[in-house]
C-alpha cells in the first residue's frame, strides 16, 4: 500500500495497517505525537483501530523547541 | 521547588509561579535549554508544532529535557499565515499534549512578523468555538486588544518590538493603554533584548513577559535567564509599589531646615 506521509512517499508499506502498527513500524512513541490522517485526527485512542487505506496522506507532528 | 509566591500569574484559572514564559527556540540544544528554564523560574514554556523526523525516531526530543508535567507547554502557531493553517495545527497540538491552552500567532511578512491581525481574529473566533484557551499575539493597538478580549482571550500579547528584534519596549504608550483597559492578563510577547527591558514592561502594568531570544541568543544563556528572573520580579515589585511622580526640577533629599 502507498502512503504520504509528512511530505514523502512510502510505497511498499503492508495492507491493511492500522495507524498503531504503522507507528510501531516506523518506531515512532505513540504517547508523544498527534496524527492526522486526510486532513482528520486520529485520536490517540483508535490507533489501533483505524485501518489505512491506499493513498491516505498522514501527518505526524510533536512538539519542539519555539518561541 | 517552586518558592512561596504570594503574586502568582492566573490565566485561564491556572495559577502560573512565574510571570516569566520563555521559548524554547534557537537554543544549542535542548540540554542548554532545560538549563535556562531551570535559572529563569519559568513553568511556563512556548513550544512549536513541527512534523516528526520519521528518518531518525531517536533523535532527542524536547519532552526528554523538560517535562511537560512539570513545566506547562504553551503550543504556538509560528509559522502559520492563515487561520486555518492555525487552527489545524493547534488542534494537532491538542491531539499531542491533550491540553488547550494555546498561543495563538498568525504572521504576515517574514521581514517583521508583524501580527496579521484579520486572520488572528478570525482564527481566535475558531479556536474558542472549539474549545480552546487561546493566549494570543497581537499589534499593540488597543482596539484590536479590545476585540481579542470581548471574543474571549485568555491573554493579550503584545508586542514591544518585532520578534527576535530585542529592541527593548518601543511602544510603551500603547502597551499602557491596553495595561489599563483589559481584565485579563497581558503579556508583552516579543521585543525584549535584555533585562531593563522586562523590567520596563512589568513596570508599565503588564502582567507578564514572555521572550525567546533575549535568553537564547545571549552570550551565556543560562546566566541571562537569571537576570530575566530577577528583572521580571524587581517590574513587578515597582509597579504595585507605585513609582513617584515625574517632576521637573530637582527636591532635595535632605531638609533645608536646620541647616548651619
Amino acid at each position: 500500500m502507498y502512503l504520504k506521509i509528512n511530505g514523502e512517499d512510502y510505497a511498499d508499506l503492508p495492507d491493511g495497517m492500522t495507524v498503531g502498527a504503522l507507528l510501531d513500524h516506523l518506531s515512532l512513541p505513540r504517547k508523544k505525537i498527534a496524527v492526522e490522517r486526510n486532513l482528520e485526527i486520529v485520536p490517540k485512542s483508535t490507533f489501533d483501530a483505524a485501518v489505512l487505506a491506499d493513498g491516505d496522506r498522514l501527518e505526524i507532528i510533536h512538539f519542539i523547541g519555539g518561541g | 521547588m517552586p518558592e512561596t509566591n504570594n503574586d502568582p500569574l492566573i490565566v485561564a484559572g491556572r495559577t502560573f509561579n512565574s510571570r516569566l514564559i520563555i521559548g524554547t527556540g534557537k537554543y544549542k540544544d535542548y540540554a542548554e535549554n532545560a538549563a535556562a528554564l531551570d535559572a529563569s523560574g519559568a513553568d511556563m514554556v512556548t513550544v512549536a508544532v513541527r512534523r516528526v523526523n520519521i528518518s531518525n525516531p531517536t533523535a532527542p526530543m524536547l519532552a526528554d529535557f523538560i517535562d511537560p508535567k512539570k513545566t506547562t507547554y504553551l503550543p504556538n502557531t509560528a509559522g502559520c499565515f492563515t487561520g486555518e493553517d492555525a487552527v489545524r495545527t493547534l488542534r494537532l497540538a491538542r491531539e499531542a499534549g491533550d491540553w488547550n491552552l494555546v498561543k495563538l500567532e498568525v504572521l504576515s511578512d517574514p521581514k517583521h512578523l508583524y501580527p496579521d491581525m484579520e486572520e488572528t481574529l478570525r482564527a481566535a473566533k475558531l479556536l474558542i468555538a472549539d474549545g480552546f484557551e487561546v493566549m494570543v499575539y497581537c499589534s499593540d493597538d488597543p482596539v484590536f486588544a479590545r476585540k481579542l478580549e470581548d471574543m474571549g482571550c485568555a491573554a493579550i500579547m503584545p508586542l514591544g518590538a518585532p520578534i527576535g528584534s530585542g529592541l527593548g519596549i518601543q511602544n510603551p504608550v500603547n502597551i499602557r493603554l491596553i495595561v489599563e483597559q483589559t481584565k485579563v492578563p497581558v503579556i508583552v510577547d516579543a521585543g525584549v533584548g535584555t533585562a531593563s527591558d522586562a523590567a520596563v514592561a512589568m513596570e508599565l502594568g503588564c502582567d507578564g513577559v514572555l521572550m525567546n531570544t533575549a535568553i537564547a541568543e545571549a552570550k551565556d544563556p543560562i546566566l541571562m535567564a537569571k537576570a530575566m528572573k530577577h528583572a521580571v520580579k524587581a517590574g513587578r515589585a515597582a509597579y504595585l509599589a507605585g513609582r513617584m511622580p515625574r517632576k521637573k526640577y530637582a527636591d532635595p533629599s535632605s531638609p533645608l531646615a536646620g541647616l548651619i
